[in-house]
């Protein structure tokens, strides 16, 4: 007979709260008519992300594993969740905004409507909005949640796919560029499917290798001279399926076509939130189950970090397109977060979970902010993200240049910036463990970036203002408090990260 | 106040008044130039005021503030003063109010609002001064890459027609020396983690590290590489012509006579306390690249026909001694060098003003399209005069005390070096003296000329130099159309050349505050000091 394992109802809070407020969003599509459905599912993904933002920060402090050793609610899991929740709740805010498009939302009216055909010409300019986005990016954050939590590989694989097919789904719901926003879809879900069969594949041979799917069994199988090529197969393919998701360079094909292509406010949501699941995931997976000297998935790591810093940094000079150039952006960040996951010593010790975790709020937080600003420049074709379009806006619009080019300094980790602070912990993080020449590699990658970010700076300012530039559109209450907060919390960081980094260096503790 | 609120103010008035000036409505343009010169004569007393509270026989740091920044990275809001950061805040105070009453109309007629030109302006006196007062490492790498900021926007919003290729080499080649010491800060963190126990930036506990040799070698290269790209030495120079041409004049005074200065404090402040067998292992090859510096870059002065690249270029060879004499290691060099710094910081800045002055009448930078102008504008031409002699370190002058003892002061140690350095004095003659000469005397020609009403204007600005050219020759030998000074640059002007007779015949305050903290600097270095 099955014993059914021991739930701790309150250490799962956070994510019953999200998920329910999803499983609820679902019935009120069905149920409620079409005219009330947006404030009700926005209030309740607000509720969900909020609520589940409050436990876990009620929550901090637990240490403990809970359903049968398969959900670990311990320091870093409470801090990325909060993360999470967090950014989840200003990306909602984000897609709730109703004030910018003249459609009067960032997302398609009737998603299977075929593009291009009359009925969608007509539905273009139709002030209906649909809104199962909500529910459907309450999925996501739930299952962002769950991995970053999970303890166990199924339990990690099942939160993976809980998080992606929502994202797949989002990234189609465009409402202007409907083709190459439909194109990023299925191009994000062709791929994401290729590295979620990775990612089992790894698991079975791990199982095959252990016994077992408990990342503790499998750190205690690696100590008992288990170090066999299943294994370390098992574990590679395993990081394959994670680096896809984190946009690790050579897995970032998908990165630039999809956030070009997704609506802008999903690509904020996606550029953030699922950066911090995957890190989370692959910090719990390295730290726990192969976190002892026995592994040797340094090199690997250390070759993957440099090749995303450079690619990103390089590619990104290339680029003319907004969208597409902060995709390469992330690219490197993803490097530079590398970095940081390498600031583990032999010994467990290390403030490299720390820097990264910290690393994922700074750029979580900055990310939705430029994204947000990028909702508000616009042509009559939706947003005006080509480069070009952006000469002299400063000139036109004074504060959302301003706003704009704080973000953009601290993408480049200029002191003073939330960015910055990050860089340094991350980095400190490396040379503590001696990765001195990893940490020269992004230092001059971050250089690189800063150049195609003081471009954009240097266009706003410095250039002459184009004749028929897109227009700068007067923020909703939404968009406005998520650039409110972010901005804050870029400065805030920058200036004074003391409190911040005393709590993600306190909540630094694996489980198990 | 109590004393040691100096510093914390002069960091906060300027930073505060910057928000304030950015604040005022747009059509305030006169009011955000009164707020501007207000608060930055403010600093000025501050800065007198934190000289007078300084006890030159006292404790090598005085006047310090220390508040926990960032306990989690050992990083603490401390502030401090030496002699030598003391003097160039000294300059600091003296330099900003003269370039904001130079600068008056800078701003006026252009496309952005005059109050971003003066935040800008006051929000870069806070971070400059930020960065000499700094006593955490971590504090000044802040303040280092800050500074940036401000600069950058000066020159790409308000410089001249390259201002956008200027911003943005000036913004790169300083983020990657940036970088690069970033790097060695952190390591030098970690090397203080694992020798103290827990890691720490204050930098008189880091003076105590025992550090290995290799790993001297390369954490001074991390911070010598970020200093020397910003004092600028050959090779790392490329960026301060282009800088200092395309920059608004204000922009350049403050960028050549304090924002380099940060790098050759920071070899005197850092490099060489923290570091001492990797500063005497490099040392050589430091007084080869001083060397070619001051020769290299006083041949390509030379041959500037651009006023503002001319001055730039001088001051590459200047920074060359000022390099020099701090690399020698003997007291008398490095007091020499840290008198330099603020000598030139005088010096150079009165040059680059009546430049400037210059400039704004003509509207070209070409010393071709310039000629006779004493007769017209004596004064102009005298204030002219004396910034030039004082940049060629004539006895009498400032630049002449230090100078004769960087040189007197590296010659027992380094003579080789020595000797050939002298050579760049005489080039220093040929390079002034050629562009007064050519600009100020001679028949009048050029772009301010009094042309007749058949006769086509000459066009202004770098194109119109062969036009002129021609003009010069078939015109008759006409009449300029050149005002003298005006009240409010006589205003500029006179304090400046004050300063440069004052100091050359009466040096000794400045030397007695510095000479201590040289001293100090050069204990830690283990003192080959006679």
């Amino acid at each position: 007979m099955i014993e059914a394992p021991d739930l701790s109802y309150a250490a799962l809070a956070p994510l019953l709260f999200v998920l329910g407020a999803a499983c609820v969003g679902v019935l009120v599509e069905a149920f409620v008519p079409r005219d009330a459905r947006q404030p009700v599912q926005v209030a309740l993904a607000l509720v969900g992300t909020v609520g589940a933002l409050v436990t876990t920060l009620l929550l901090s402090g637990t240490h403990e594993t809970t359903a049968g050793g398969a959900l670990a609610v311990d320091g870093p899991a409470l801090f990325l969740q909060a993360t999470i929740a967090g950014l989840g709740a200003l990306s909602i805010l984000l897609f709730a905004e109703r004030g910018l498009d003249p459609a009067r939302s960032a997302f398609v009216a009737s998603a299977a409507v075929p593009a291009g055909s009359p009925r969608d010409r007509e539905l273009l300019t139709a002030t209906r909005v649909q809104t199962e986005v909500y529910p459907l990016a309450s999925f996501a954050i739930g299952g962002m949640m769950l991995f970053v939590a999970a303890n166990d590989l199924l339990v990690m694989f099942v939160a993976l796919e809980v998080l992606s097919l929502p994202l797949y789904l989002i990234c189609g719901l465009a409402r202007r560029r409907r083709l190459l926003s439909q194109e990023a879809a299925v191009k994000y879900f062709l791929l994401g499917a290729f590295a979620s069969a990775f990612f089992l594949y790894g698991l079975a041979l791990v199982y095959g290798a252990t016994g077992s799917i408990r990342l503790r069994d499998i750190r205690e199988a690696g100590l008992d001279g288990g170090g066999d090529t299943l294994l370390v197969l098992g574990l590679g393919l395993l990081i394959v399926g994670l680096l896809f998701k984190a946009s690790v360079a050579p897995f970032h094909t998908w990165t630039p076509d999809v956030y070009q292509g997704a609506p802008t406010p999903v690509t904020a949501f996606m550029a953030a939130c699922t950066k911090v699941a995957a890190f989370g995931a692959i910090l719990r997976l390295l730290y726990v189950a192969f976190g002892t000297a026995e592994w040797t998935w340094r090199p690997l790591v250390y070759a993957v970090a440099i090749v995303s810093m450079v690619v990103g940094a390089v590619l990104g000079l290339t680029q003319t397109d907004l969208k597409r150039m902060l995709a390469y952006s992330s690219v490197a960040h993803a490097g530079f977060l590398l970095t940081g996951v390498l600031g583990l010593g032999a010994g467990g010790e290390g403030s490299g979970l720390a820097g990264t975790m910290i690393y994922l709020l700074v750029y979580g937080l900055t990310t939705i902010g430029v994204f947000a600003v990028l909702t508000l420049v616009r042509d009559g074709d939706g947003e005006a993200s080509h480069l070009s379009q952006w000469a002299g806006l400063a000139a036109r619009s004074p504060l959302t240049a301003a706003v704009m080019t704080l973000f953009l300094l601290a993408l480049a980790g200029i002191p003073l910036t939330a960015g910055f602070t990050g860089k340094f912990a991350v980095f400190r993080a490396a040379i503590e463990q001696g990765a001195w020449p990893l940490v020269v590699v992004a230092l001059l990658a971050s250089a690189v970036a800063a150049f195609f970010y003081l471009r954009v700076i240097v266009l706003m300012y410095f250039s002459e203002p184009v004749a028929d530039g897109p227009t700068v559109g007067v923020p909703g209450v939404p968009t406005t408090v998520v650039l409110a907060i972010t901005a804050t919390a870029t400065v805030a960081l920058g200036v004074l990260p003391g409190a911040v980094l005393d709590l993600a260096g306190q909540a630094a503790r694996f489980v198990g | 106040m109590s004393a040691s609120l100096y510093l914390v103010a002069m960091i906060a008035v300027p930073a505060i008044g910057a928000a304030a000036v950015a604040a005022l409505p747009r059509e305030r343009g006169l009011l955000a130039k009164q707020v501007t010169l207000g608060v930055s004569l403010v600093v000025l007393l501050l800065a007198v005021l934190a000289t007078a509270a300084f006890d030159v026989d006292g404790d090598r740091f005085q006047l310090t503030t220390s508040v926990s920044w960032i306990p989690d990275f050992g990083a603490e809001f401390a502030l401090g003063v030496d002699g030598i950061a003391l003097v160039m805040l000294l300059l600091i105070g003296v330099l900003v109010p003269l370039v904001v009453t130079a600068s008056w109309h800078e701003a006026d007629h252009g496309p952005r609002p005059t109050r971003v030109f003066f935040a800008w302006l006051l929000l870069l006196e806070a971070m400059m001064v930020g960065v000499f007062v700094a006593t955490d490492v971590l504090l000044f790498y802040v303040f280092f890459e800050a500074m940036l900021v401000p600069m950058y926007f000066l020159i790409g919003s308000f410089g001249g027609p390259r201002r956008q290729y200027a911003a943005v080499k000036f913004f790169l080649y300083s983020l990657v020396g940036g970088l690069i010491m970033l790097a060695a800060v952190i390591g030098l963190y970690v090397v203080s983690t694992s020798q103290l126990g827990e890691g720490t930036f204050a930098f008189d506990a880091l003076r105590q590290l025992d550090i290995d040799p290799e790993v001297q070698k390369l954490l001074f290269l991390g911070f010598f590489v970020a200093f020397a790209i910003k004092a600028p030495l050959v090779p790392f120079h490329t960026w301060l012509p282009d800088s200092g041409a395309e920059a608004p004049i204000g922009g350049s005074v403050l960028l050549v006579g304090v924002l380099d200065k940060v790098g050759t404090f920071g070899f005197l402040r850092y490099c060489l306390p923290l570091f001492p067998d990797a500063s005497r292992f490099f040392a050589p090859f430091v007084l080869v690249l001083a060397v070619v510096g001051i020769l290299y870059a006083a041949l390509l002065a030379m041959g500037q026909s651009d006023m503002k690249r001319l001055v730039s270029y001088t001051s590459i060879s200047h920074f060359g001694f000022i390099a020099l004499g701090i690399f020698a290691f003997t007291t008398e060099a490095g007091t020499g060098a840290v008198l330099y710094m603020v000598n030139h910081g005088l010096a150079t800045g009165l040059l680059f003003l009546v430049v400037g002055m210059l400039i704004s009448r003509g509207g070209s930078r070409q010393i071709g399209d310039y000629g006779g102008v004493a007769a017209k504008a004596p004064l102009l031409a005298g204030a002219f005069l004396v910034a030039g002699l004082a940049s060629l370190a004539l006895p009498g002058t400032n630049s002449f005390v230090s100078e004769f003892l960087v040189l007197i002061g590296s010659f027992p140690e380094r003579p080789v070096f020595t000797v050939v350095a002298t050579v760049g004095i005489i080039l220093a003659a040929l390079y002034i003296l050629l562009m007064y000469q050519r600009t100020m005397h001679g028949p009048p020609r050029g772009v301010l000329l009094q042309q007749d009403a058949a006769e086509p204007a000459p066009g202004l600005g770098t194109g119109g130099a062969t036009a002129t050219a021609t003009a010069t020759r078939t015109a008759a030998p006409g009449t300029l159309r050149v005002l003298d000074l005006s009240r409010r640059e006589l205003v500029v002007v006179a304090p400046l050349v004050a300063l440069i007779i004052g100091l050359g015949v009466y040096p000794q305050p400045l030397l007695d505050l510095i000479e201590p903290a040289v001293s100090a600097t050069m204990s830690d270095l283990g003192g080959t000091d006679r």
